[in-house]
């Protein structure tokens, strides 16, 4: 049984004269679709295996598939004969382009054994020639194949062999996806030995010492493991110590190394190659010289062994030492160890005689967390879920580490100046690009990956009605760091004269197995997301939208933070922010104009045309003509215009710059660090009691009743609740799982909330009489499931959003989610849902 | 449901011969199903000296919608909630037309002396909408006088207060009661003309046969009437073709000299100045020998047109954030009949200039003609970095309002030309902007006038062309 080694990533392409008997290899060796036959493609493009004018075409097709293959990361075989040298070279290209190891197994059985093959096969009739010809071609070609760029040759040579042969995929050299850490990432050393005693110490570790007193082990207690980021020489005062540690931890098993280019550079210095001595290297050369030959050895192999990058967690955690850019992550190719030793350089060099380099972090969109070093930084600073840890140390800088998965970072202070640095040193931040947002982004179909319910599509469609909202009238992105999702209505009541009531929002959350909700009082007014930064914050509409102009938006911020403070929020959550889940009233602050010029208009038209109906219809039915039904309907109209005009009217009330507008608070959505979905509803309206509490005059509380819905007795006193609430002219109710986030009894995501709306309200939205008993058998046919389907999503992406403001993530990841809640709520549904 | 309701009174010797010059009987009533909805006529007066006809019509706004929807994409929430039930619209007006018919026609083969005289009527509609509409200066119980006094009326129009305790000042509706001496055929014309015309904006039955409607129920009283150009325009909405004709059509009817109607007024600047603002920016993009040029913000696509007419111009790439815009602009341009060689040298691409996109890099000229002033402030720093800094085009070319101007537009200080403008610029704030940008990003800038240069005001527009220094 031979045994083929393969790297898992790789092009593989098979080479054999037609009937060498590659098919039947392929399709035994590897899984169906990893195979791509170029007989197949020519099928594809021309209905005939053999139609050999249809070959470029195939090869076009099959090219492109390979492509898109090997872009995502699978590895793919190509069945062709490649007994040409140009295909192979084309084979070989199309490996390096997508940054992967092309392999070639040869299938070298003897001609006549191929020609006897194709001889019994009738769809072959081509003859022995160009058997022949392929054979003597292959036969020119068999040793040049590592020179033609095959990382990886297999030649089988006979038959038998060619049965017997198995396929084993070796794990790529960068692939430590099954490493999980935890890790301490450290970055640049460059020979600060006590500045690396001192950060492990920091860290936790327990440094060992040999008998001459060198370091030569660390160990966590806890197991947690160091990741050099590289540039561990050169420069500093005792590069050969710091070798001595890195190379004594990674023996152990405690410690895995990127090598930086200055390791490359010192490979090459100790294989003899002409190098410049500069930039350290002399330092180190002439530490190195004290020391023993095999030491020297020793640090020359350790070099080499090193992997230019490292795959780790799951590809959730990527070190390279310049960093690495999402399409090269996981692969190899000369190119992408290359930017992993010195990054995507722009081929200009600065004034101090530096190289450029590309700010590839700025247009980093990948899900993987990369840490590197190589660009000295002042600060520490994410870039789109990059970490750049090299903080000049050897300049008189300082140590840095990544702690990971936790994301924290732990630095000593160098002792010296140890170097002098090229350029003045710390320089000042670059510009950051974070905060830019592309349109691919945003637009075309997307699929968002949530923690609370899995992907979620936006349509290609919604985004495109989205971008305009967006980009017009929304505020800034970063000063919308969430949107709310919408909100079902309870199922259609058949109780006579109602459309919704209190009893199907208890089944229905019954039925969910949901035992506890609340019920909170529904404001009259408008959806608001209060957002208070140190430095100020926003307070906008579900769309997005500010409220108010700049300066009133800033005097309401500053009343939210006094209160806030007055509360002793800021303290008890250990945050200086907040993102708070409120509605804003009245209802005419915002739609002040709509009240105006549509709602106000209906009622005092019905109201001028009714009376004078009944009226004219009261004469004729005095004259004694038969006018009864029709009075007795256009009476009941104009009880019910005067029921809608009153309606509407509730939501209107006189406000003057802040004086009369009103806050009611009913959930903490965010603060620094920390999402709330998983405290109950209690704890939030407990916290929107105390900003009621610290400024009355602007928080409005919001009433609430707990209902068990199993229990009879509490259902009832629900109900009653609401008939009170909404009596008074109340807009209605909304009905929570007082757990807050929760789940069905059948593990599904559970509706955060369905509204109960009052009867008088929903004159307003259905209509003065949609309350008369024909009009609610016609509106009682009307459909929930788009709706409800909706509000799950949005909840969802809205959940998102927050866990990605929380974890701190870039503003892209953040607007994508913000975007999709937007995007989703372009789709048409029903708008008195 | 609802009820809109018209009245019918006529009074003196004559007042019981209303239900035979209406073919409607007094003591029956009469229902009749109509498209718009049920209309019931009933007669709540009659007596030797007076007789009052009433025409209710029962509006069903449920199946208005549906009727809608059809014709539209979607409805809003406001499309379900309406004046449309109890406000006297053209729908009243199509009911009149069909239940009233022989007695709009001035036919009556029992009195025909008195179908061709005037009489003593009164008719009272109890909520007629006066909303203002359009340009029009005449709205409220004005325009309802204006309208019908001239056609010998007298006009009762009272109207109620509006709003919480009536802060609002008075409802967009009348009361309307018109009295006077009038042939009935001609009254309740102009009663079917008219409705329409005070309800303006929503009106959705037009089609060409609304030109012939007009012109016969105009006949006799529209020619001289002294707002017919208004009678005309909104009845017919929006619809300037038929306008045209449907004047014409009436001129020639009267024996009048054809005298085109005064629609000079495009609601949006002036027409000089748009044209001398497309004109200076293709000036300049020849001046820069620009050959592939993107228009960000190109709306319906005015620019886009110029563009594809020169050409000089290889490439043009029309840019909105708007997917409606483009799509307008794509009938407008009637790209789907241009020859594939035209077709190939434009592009329509939705984008949004507050985000970075990567195809709008490597061009020679990017327009932003009057897009700045429609961005938030703070929004203008992403437009900057996408525009100047990734897509680095050799010429950047944007024009926006001088606000140094809008006094000689007679706009109060601090009032803004269009309500999207978020600001408007003084040619001092555009200059140290246009600077700025220029210095950040490395592009060299230049100002030039666009229209007529006032001595203290400078342009009304002002254009900045940003060319690119280096790389």
């Amino acid at each position: 049984m031979t045994e083929l080694h393969i790297p898992g990533l790789a092009l593989v392409a098979l080479v054999g004269v037609s009937g060498s008997g590659k098919s039947t290899f392929a399709a035994r060796a590897f899984a169906p679709y990893e195979v791509l036959s170029s007989d197949y493609c020519r099928a594809l493009v021309s209905g005939d295996e053999n139609d050999q004018a249809a070959t470029n075409d195939a090869f076009d097709v099959l090219y492109y598939i390979a492509g898109k293959r090997l872009d995502r990361g699978l590895l793919t075989v190509v069945d062709a004969t490649n007994t040409s040298k140009e295909a192979r070279a084309g084979l070989v290209k199309l490996a390096r382009d997508h940054d992967v190891l092309p392999v070639a197994i040869v299938l070298d059985v003897p001609t006549e054994v191929a020609i006897e093959r194709n001889r019994s096969r009738a769809d072959r009739a081509f003859g022995d020639g160009p058997i022949r010809r392929q054979a003597s071609q292959l036969r020119t070609s068999l040793r040049g194949l590592g020179r033609e760029g095959f990382r990886t040759v297999h030649v089988l040579s006979d038959p038998a062999e060619v049965e017997d042969a198995s396929i084993v995929r070796d794990r790529l050299l960068n692939d430590y996806r099954d490493q999980h850490g935890p890790f301490d990432i450290i970055g640049d050393v460059h020979g600060c030995l006590d500045e690396l005693l001192q950060l492990l110490g920091r860290l936790g570790y327990a440094v060992q010492f040999d008998n001459s007193g060198h370091a030569v082990d660390a160990e966590h207690p806890d197991g947690r493991r160091v990741v050099f980021v590289g540039d561990l020489v050169d420069r500093g005062p005792a590069t050969v110590g710091v070798l001595r540690l890195a190379m004594g931890m990674t023996a152990a098993g405690h410690a895995l190394a990127v090598p930086g280019n200055h390791e490359a550079k010192l490979i090459r210095a100790l294989d003899g190659r002409d190098v410049q001595v500069s930039h350290g290297l002399e330092s180190t050369l002439a530490e190195l010289a004290d020391e023993p030959e095999e030491f020297r050895v020793a640090v020359r192999e350790w070099c080499r062994g090193l992997v230019s990058h490292l795959v780790l967690d799951d590809g959730r955690l990527v070190v390279a030492h310049a960093g690495l850019k999402e399409a090269y992550h996981g692969r190899a190719s000369g190119r992408v160890r290359s930017f992993a030793l010195y990054g995507d350089t722009t081929g200009e060099t600065d004034e101090y005689g530096l190289p450029v380099r590309y700010p590839w972090a700025e247009e980093y969109r990948g899900r993987a967390t990369v840490v590197y070093g190589h660009t000295p930084t002042p600060t520490l600073e994410w870039v789109n879920n990059t970490l750049c840890l090299d903080t000049g140390c050897v300049f008189g800088g300082r140590l840095s580490a990544l702690r990971y998965p936790e994301r924290e970072t732990v630095a000593v202070d160098a002792l010296a100046v140890h170097y002098q640095p090229a350029k003045p040193f710390p320089v000042a931040s670059a510009q950051r690009g974070e905060d830019e947002l592309r349109l691919d982004d945003v637009v075309g179909k997307r699929v968002i990956e949530t923690s609370a319910m899995g992907r979620v599509t936006i349509t290609a469609e919604n985004a495109a009605g989205a971008l305009e909202v967006m980009s017009r009238f929304a505020l800034h992105p970063r000063l919308v760091p969430y949107l709310p999702p919408t909100m079902s209505p309870v199922a259609t009541s058949g109780r006579d004269g109602y459309l919704e009531h209190p009893d199907e929002a208890f089944s229905q959350f019954a039925e969910w197995g949901i035992e506890q909700v609340v019920c909170e009082e529904k404001h009259m007014g408008s959806r608001a997301v209060v957002y208070l930064t140190p430095d100020g914050g926003s307070v906008y509409t579900r769309t997005g939208r500010a409220f108010f102009a700049p300066e009133l938006t800033a005097t309401l911020l500053s009343r939210i933070q006094d209160a806030v403070c007055a509360a002793g929020l800021l303290d008890e959550l250990g945050t200086d922010r907040l993102l708070l889940d409120a509605e804003l009233l009245p209802w005419s602050a915002k739609a002040g104009p709509l009240l105006r010029e549509h709602y106000a208009p209906v009622g005092a038209a019905a109201l001028m045309a009714l009376p004078a109906a009944v009226e004219a219809l009261t004469a004729a039915e005095a004259r004694g003509v038969e006018v009864g039904a029709l009075l007795a309907r256009t009476t009941a109209r104009l009880e019910n215009a005067r029921a809608y005009d009153a309606a509407w009217q509730r939501y209107v009330w006189p406000t003057e710059g802040l004086d009369g507008v009103q806050l009611a608070v009913f959930q903490v959505l965010a603060a620094a660090g920390a999402s709330f979905s998983d405290r109950d509803h209690d704890w939030h309206l407990g916290i929107a009691d105390r900003l009621v509490a610290a400024d009355p005059g602007l928080f409005r509380t919001t009433r609430r009743q707990h209902v068990a819905t199993a229990d009879a007795a509490s259902r009832a006193a629900g109900v009653q609740w609401w008939q009170e609430l909404t009596g008074a002219g109340g807009e209605g109710m909304v009905v929570k799982p007082l757990a807050n986030l929760a789940r069905t009894a059948r593990g599904h995501l559970c509706q955060p909330g369905l509204k109960v709306r009052g009867r008088e309200y929903l004159r307003i939205i259905y209509g003065p009489d949609y309350t008369e008993s024909a009009n609610l058998t016609r509106l009682r046919d009307r459909n929930l499931g788009r709706k409800r389907s909706l509000a799950l999503r949005e909840y969802a992406l809205g959940l998102e959003a927050i866990d990605r403001l929380v974890a701190g993530e870039p503003l892209w990841r953040l607007h994508e989610a913000v975007f999709g809640v937007l995007a989703l709520e372009s789709e048409p549904v029903d708008p008195r849902l | 449901m609802g009820s809109v309701l018209l009245t019918v009174s006529l009074s003196g010797p004559d007042a019981q011969a209303l239900g035979h010059l209406l073919h409607k009987h007094p003591d029956r009533v009469q229902t009749f199903e109509l498209p718009v909805g049920t209309a019931t006529v009933f007669y709540p007066e009659s007596t030797a000296e007076r007789v009052t006809a009433a025409l209710l019509l029962e509006v069903d706004p449920i199946g208005m919608v549906k009727r809608r929807l059809k014709s539209r994409d979607g409805a809003t929430l406001t499309d379900y909630v309406t004046d449309r039930p109890y406000a006297a619209s053209s729908m009243l007006a199509v009911a009149l037309g069909r239940v009233f018919n022989t007695a709009l026609n001035g036919r009556s083969d029992s009195f025909p002396e008195l179908a061709a005289s005037p009489l003593p009527l009164r008719i009272r509609i109890p909520a007629v909408p006066v909303r203002p509409a359009g340009r029009d200066q005449l709205a409220g119980a004005a325009l309802v006088r204006g309208l019908f006094e001239p056609l010998g009326w007298t006009v009762a129009a009272h109207t109620t207060p509006f709003g919480p305790d009536g802060s609002w000042g008075e409802a967009p509706y009348v009361d309307l009661t018109l009295t006077g001496s009038v042939r009935l055929a001609d009254a309740l014309s102009q009663v079917y003309v008219l409705l329409p015309v005070l309800d303006n904006a929503k009106h959705y039955w037009v089609g060409t046969d609304e030109v012939t409607k007009l012109v016969r129920r105009g006949e006799g009283w529209l020619a001289d009437h002294p707002l017919r150009e208004l009678i005309v325009r909104r009845y017919l909405v929006s619809r300037p073709d038929y306008v045209e004709d449907a004047t014409l059509r009436l001129t020639a009817l009267d024996d009048v000299p054809v005298d085109e109607p005064d629609d000079a007024a495009d609601e949006e600047a002036p027409a000089p100045l748009k044209v001398q603002r497309l004109e200076t920016v293709l000036d300049v993009v020849h001046q820069v020998g620009a050959r592939r040029v993107v228009d960000l913000g190109c709306g319906e696509g005015h620019y886009l047109r110029a563009l594809l007419a020169d050409p000089t111009i290889t490439e043009v790439v029309g840019v909105d954030v708007s997917a409606r815009a483009l799509a307008r602009a794509e009938r407008r341009l009637n790209l789907d009949r241009l020859s594939d060689h035209q077709r190939a040298r434009i592009t329509l691409r939705q984008s949004s200039v507050t985000y970075r996109d990567d195809q709008l890099a490597g061009f020679d000229a990017i327009l932003l003609i009057e897009v700045v002033e429609h961005l938030e402030p703070d929004r203008i720093a992403s437009l900057e970095a996408g525009v100047f800094g990734a897509a680095r085009p050799g010429h950047v070319i944007v024009t926006t309002p001088n606000r140094d101007y809008n006094p000689v537009y007679g706009l109060a200080d601090g009032d803004l030309r269009h309500p999207d403008h978020r600001f408007e610029w003084t040619r001092a704030e555009f200059a140290a902007w246009a600077d700025g940008v220029a210095s950040g990003y490395g592009y060299r800038v230049e100002f030039r006038p666009v229209g007529e240069v006032d001595p203290d005001a400078g342009p009304p527009t002002q254009l900045a062309l940003f060319s690119r220094e280096g790389p």
